[in-house]
C-alpha cells in the first residue's frame, strides 16, 4: 500500500469545538498522574454517577496475589459492589474495565487488551469480555489498574479522564453522536491537543441500539495513522453496552500520555523485548503458511470451518454451504486493505483487525456515507452471514457496522437473528407476527431494517433485542409455538446466545459451551479440532481433562490484558514436529513466552504450572460468583438439543449416512428398516446421556460436587475460601 | 538513495567498524551496540548491515520510519513506541535491538565505519 494513500471517508468532525463549549461539566477531580511500577500503579478508580463522588481504591499484594488483574479485578469489585438481589439496572450494578499487569507492553503481540465486567442485563450473572484498543493502556498509563463506574446519572454525559493533566470530569456533551463511529471522531478530535496527539486518546461508546435491547456491547476505540480516523474494537459479550446506557453514559474518554516502550517500568525489559521480536520473526517467517491472520484476519477460518461441517448454518441446522465461498477468505483478500499496520495496539505483528475501507452504506440513517467497517471477524461472517443464510459480503458488511455503531453485539445478534428466521420458516413467525419484516433465510435487507428498528426502539426488533432466552417464552406464550421446540432450537445457555461454532458433533465441545461460568461463548475453551478431526481426547477422562486445562489456561490472558490469538494462531515452525499432539495443542514455547512476559513485567518469577493456579483462583471465585446470583449449578449448564444433536428430520437426513453409522458404531443399533424419527429418539437419548456422563467427570476434576458447586477442599486450595464466599457455597453442599 | 555497501571478501575480521559505529551512536565500543555486524563462518566474514531496503516503513504502527532526502531509512525516536516488529520484519535481520535500548535502531550510511575500515571492505555509495 502506498505510504501516501489517502483514504475517503465521510467526516464527522465538523463543529466539535461548538459542541464542544455546549458541555456542561458537572464534576471534577484531580489525581497526580503515574506510570505502573513492573506492571501496577496499585490503585483503581471508582465513580458514583449519582453522588459525582470519585474514590481511589488501593490495590495492595493479597489482591493481586489472588485476582492478578483484568477479569480477576472485575469480578472482586463487582462482588463487593452488587448483593445476591441486585438486578442489572439497579444502580449499584457496576462497570469495571481493567487491562492487566502485562497490558501496555508494546513489544509482543496482543499486549492492549482490557476486560469489561458487569452484571449482564441477559443473563443476570457476571458476564466478562475482552476487548481491545487503546482505552486499557491509556488508562494504564494515566495511573489506575482498574476503573469502576457505579450509580446513574440524571442525564447523559461523558468521564473524561486526562492522565497528561491529572483530571477526571464528568460532563454534559448533548450535540455529539450516541453512535459510535460519529462519536468516536468527535470526542477523539475534541480532547487530542493536535494531530500527533490523536492516537493519545481513546474513546468508550455504545449506539442507539444498547438501550433498546439486552445485548449492548461497548466499543473501544484507537486512531489510525494511516486512514486518519478511529477504528472500533468490541467488548461485545453480555450486554454491557446495555448496562452503561442504562447508566446514561455516552463515553468514557481517556487522554492519556505519548507512549513509550518502557511505561509500565517492566523488571526486565530485555526479556520482553526477546520474546517480542520472536514472536515478530515467526509471525514473518510462518503466518502466510498457517492462518495468514496479517491477510485476512479471524475470516481464514469460515472456509476451514466449512470444510468439516462446523460452519453454522440457517439456525446451526447444518455445517456448510456452497456460498460460504462468498464471505470466506477469498473474498476478505480482495476487500480487506492489504499492506496496512492492523494491530489494535501496539507491536500486534498478528495485526488482525483489519478494515473494509470507504464502504458506502445504502440503509439506515447513514446510507450514503462511506465509512471503514471494523471486520468482520469470524464471529460477525458465521453469525450474521452463514447462520442467517446470508452470503452476500456487502450485506454481511452492512450488519457489521451498524452493528458496531449501534452498539450491538454481532455475536447474540447472529445467533438471535438465525433463531427467529428458522421461526420464520417453521410458520411460528409470519408477517403479521413480526410487524411486515419478511425473515426469510438469506434476507439481509430485513436483517439490516431489524437492527435499525433497535435503534430507533420500535417494532419487531425491540422483541429481537430480548436474545433468544426471552423470545422462546414470548411466542411460546403467545401461542405461536411449543416452547418445548422452541427450547431446542434456540441456542442460547444461561441465557446467552451461543457464538459460531457447530457443536452438535463435538461432546467436547458442548462442554466447552455449557460449562462456561459466563455461558457458551468460545473464548473459554475451543476444543473442537482435538476431538474431532484429531480425536486427542477420545475418554470422558480425557474431555474432561481438556476441558480443565484449557478454560483454566485461557482465562489466563483476560487476566493480564492480553489477547488469546498469537498463543496459538502462530507456532513455531516445529512445534508439531517437536511435540507429541496434545503437547503441540499446548504450543509451549508460547506458553514459555507468557512466563517470560508476565516475570518480565512484575518481577515475580513464575512457572508454567503457577499459570493455571492464577487462573484458577479467578475461575472458581466466578463459579461461586454466579452460584451467589442464582445460577452456577448444574441446572444452568445443560445445552439446548439443537446444539448437542440434530432436532428436525431435514437435520438428520441431511447428515443421514453420517447418524446411521453412529447408530451402528456408538449403539450397536442397525438402523435399517427403523424411520428417522426412531433413529432421532436413540440418538437423542444417546446423547443427552453421554453429556451427562461428561459434565460429572468435568465437574469431578474441577473440584465441584455432583451440582456444580465448588467444594470447601477447592475453595481452600484455591486460596478464596473467604467468609462471603464459603457463605454462599456451604448452602448448597450435601 | 545512499546506503553502505560491503564487499565483504576483502574482511578480515578487524571489526574497527564495530567499534566506531557504537563509540559514534552510544559512546561505547560495544558490539552489541553496533549497527554494522561482523561474524566469522567457516573462516571467512559475514557482514551484515542494512540495505536500506525500507520494508521496515509500512510494518511501523506510527509511521515511525522514513525515508530522509538522501533516501537512508531513519528512525523518529520520539514517534517510535519500542514495538520492534521491524526487528522481526526486516528481510535481513539488521535492525538491532539492545536491552539497554528501549528503541531499535539502524544503519543511517553516516560512513564513519567505512572511514575506519583498514581493508576498505566498506564504502558508502549510491543507487
Amino acid at each position: 500500500m502506498d505510504e501516501n494513500k489517502i483514504f475517503e471517508y465521510t467526516k464527522y468532525t465538523q463543529d466539535i469545538e461548538a459542541m464542544k463549549a455546549a458541555h456542561q461539566v458537572l464534576a471534577e477531580y484531580s489525581f497526580t498522574p503515574s506510570l505502573p511500577q513492573k506492571g501496577y500503579n496499585n490503585r483503581s478508580l471508582h465513580i458514583d454517577l449519582g453522588t459525582l463522588k470519585f474514590t481511589e481504591k488501593k490495590i495492595d499484594e493479597a489482591m493481586k496475589q489472588t485476582f492478578t488483574g483484568g477479569r480477576g479485578f472485575g469480578l472482586k469489585y463487582l462482588w463487593d459492589a452488587i448483593k445476591p438481589t441486585t438486578k442489572w439496572n439497579d444502580p449499584e450494578n457496576d462497570i469495571i474495565i481493567s487491562p492487566g499487569p502485562i497490558c501496555g507492553i508494546t513489544q509482543y503481540p496482543g499486549a492492549g487488551k482490557s476486560l469489561v465486567v458487569t452484571l449482564s442485563p441477559i443473563t443476570n450473572i457476571p458476564i466478562d469480555s475482552n476487548v481491545g484498543g487503546y482505552f486499557g493502556p491509556l488508562m494504564k498509563f494515566s495511573g489506575f489498574d482498574a476503573l469502576e463506574i457505579q450509580g446513574k446519572s440524571k442525564e447523559d454525559v461523558i468521564i473524561v479522564l486526562d492522565g497528561v493533566k491529572g483530571k477526571v470530569t464528568i460532563e454534559t456533551a448533548p450535540q455529539e453522536s450516541l453512535d459510535s463511529h460519529i462519536a468516536a471522531e468527535q470526542f477523539t478530535h475534541q480532547y487530542a491537543s493536535d494531530e500527533a496527539d490523536l492516537r493519545n486518546v481513546s474513546v468508550v461508546s455504545s449506539g442507539a441500539a444498547a438501550a433498546h435491547s439486552l445485548i449492548g456491547c461497548l466499543n473501544f476505540s484507537y486512531y489510525d495513522m494511516r486512514r486518519k480516523v478511529t477504528r472500533l474494537k468490541q467488548a461485545g459479550r453480555g450486554g454491557i453496552g446495555t448496562v452503561f446506557r442504562d447508566k446514561k453514559i455516552k463515553a468514557l474518554v481517556v487522554h492519556g500520555p505519548q507512549v513509550k516502550g518502557d511505561m509500565n517500568h517492566p523488571a526486565d525489559l530485555g526479556r520482553i523485548q526477546r520474546a517480542g521480536v520472536r514472536l515478530h520473526k515467526e509471525m514473518h517467517d510462518f503466518d502466510d503458511k498457517m492462518c495468514t491472520m496479517r491477510k485476512v484476519g479471524t475470516t481464514n477460518i469460515v472456509s476451514v470451518m466449512n470444510a468439516y461441517d462446523l460452519l453454522p448454518v440457517m439456525n446451526f441446522q447444518y455445517g456448510s454451504h456452497p456460498e460460504s465461498v462468498n464471505i470466506d477468505k477469498t473474498m476478505w483478500i480482495k476487500r480487506f486493505t492489504q499492506n496496512i499496520p492492523d494491530g489494535c495496539w501496539y507491536g500486534c505483528s498478528m495485526a488482525c483487525a483489519h478494515g473494509v475501507d470507504e464502504f458506502a452504506l445504502r440503509t439506515g440513517p447513514y446510507k450514503g456515507h462511506k465509512v471503514v467497517v471494523d471486520g468482520p471477524e469470524y464471529e460477525t461472517a458465521a453469525g450474521c452471514g452463514s447462520n442467517c443464510g446470508i452470503f452476500d459480503p456487502d450485506w454481511l458488511l452492512e450488519c457489521n457496522f451498524y452493528c458496531d455503531t449501534y452498539g450491538v453485539d454481532t455475536i447474540s445478534y447472529g445467533t438471535l437473528c438465525a433463531f427467529v428466521m428458522e421461526c420464520w420458516q417453521r410458520g411460528i413467525l409470519n408477517k403479521e407476527r413480526t410487524g411486515g419484516l419478511d425473515l426469510s433465510w438469506g434476507n439481509g435487507e430485513s436483517q439490516l431494517e431489524m437492527l435499525h428498528q433497535m435503534a430507533r426502539g420500535e417494532g419487531f426488533g425491540l422483541i429481537a433485542g430480548q436474545g433468544v432466552q426471552r423470545m422462546k417464552r414470548i411466542f411460546a406464550d403467545k401461542g405461536w409455538g411449543d416452547f418445548a421446540f422452541l427450547t431446542d432450537i434456540g441456542l442460547e445457555g444461561k441465557g446467552l446466545e451461543q457464538s459460531q461454532y457447530q457443536s452438535k458433533e463435538s461432546l467436547a465441545q458442548q462442554g466447552g459451551y455449557y460449562l462456561t461460568n459466563k455461558g457458551p461463548q468460545h473464548d473459554e475453551a475451543w476444543v473442537i479440532f482435538m476431538d474431532m478431526v484429531n480425536n486427542q481426547i477420545p475418554t470422558f477422562e480425557d474431555k474432561a481433562e481438556a476441558l480443565y486445562y484449557f478454560p483454566m489456561f485461557r482465562t489466563w490472558f483476560g487476566l493480564n490484558g492480553l489477547c488469546k490469538l498469537p498463543w496459538n494462531d502462530i507456532e513455531p515452525g516445529d512445534n508439531r514436529t517437536k511435540n507429541a499432539p496434545m503437547d503441540a495443542a499446548k504450543v509451549p514455547e508460547h506458553v514459555q513466552n507468557y512466563v517470560d512476559l508476565f516475570s518480565g513485567v512484575t518481577g515475580r518469577e513464575i512457572t508454567k504450572e503457577e499459570i493455571i493456579k492464577m487462573s484458577e483462583r479467578v475461575y472458581q471465585f466466578q463459579r461461586v460468583f454466579d452460584l451467589r446470583m442464582g445460577k452456577g449449578v448444574r441446572k444452568y449448564d445443560q445445552p439446548p438439543y439443537r446444539a448437542m444433536g440434530p432436532v428436525t428430520k431435514e437435520e438428520y437426513e441431511s447428515r443421514q449416512e453420517r447418524y446411521d453409522k453412529q447408530l451402528k458404531d456408538w449403539m450397536q443399533i442397525d438402523p435399517a428398516g427403523k424411520s428417522t424419527e426412531e433413529k432421532m429418539a436413540l440418538h437423542r437419548k444417546y446423547r443427552e446421556d453421554r453429556y451427562q456422563k461428561l459434565v460429572e467427570a468435568v465437574y469431578k476434576r474441577r473440584g465441584w460436587t455432583a451440582d456444580g458447586v465448588p467444594t470447601l477442599e477447592t475453595l481452600k486450595r484455591n486460596g478464596i475460601d473467604f467468609p462471603e464466599v464459603v457463605a454462599t457455597v456451604v448452602p448448597h453442599l450435601k | 538513495m545512499k546506503y553502505l555497501k560491503t564487499s565483504p571478501a576483502k574482511c578480515k575480521g578487524v571489526r574497527a567498524c564495530e567499534k566506531t559505529c557504537s563509540k559514534t551512536f552510544f559512546k561505547t565500543e560495544d558490539p552489541s551496540k553496533s549497527a554494522i555486524q561482523v561474524k566469522e563462518v567457516g573462516g571467512k566474514f559475514e557482514i551484515n548491515v542494512c540495505n536500506q531496503c525500507g520494508l521496515c516503513i509500512a510494518v511501523c504502527p506510527v509511521k515511525a520510519l522514513s525515508r530522509n532526502k538522501l533516501g537512508v531509512v531513519v528512525l523518529d525516536k520520539n514517534l517510535c513506541v519500542g514495538c520492534l516488529m521491524c526487528v522481526g520484519y526486516c528481510p535481513t535481520l539488521s535492525m538491532r535491538t539492545h536491552p539497554d535500548l528501549r528503541e531499535p535502531f539502524k544503519c543511517v550510511a553516516c560512513g564513519a565505519c567505512a572511514k575506519a575500515c583498514p581493508e576498505k571492505a566498506l564504502e558508502i555509495a549510491e543507487r
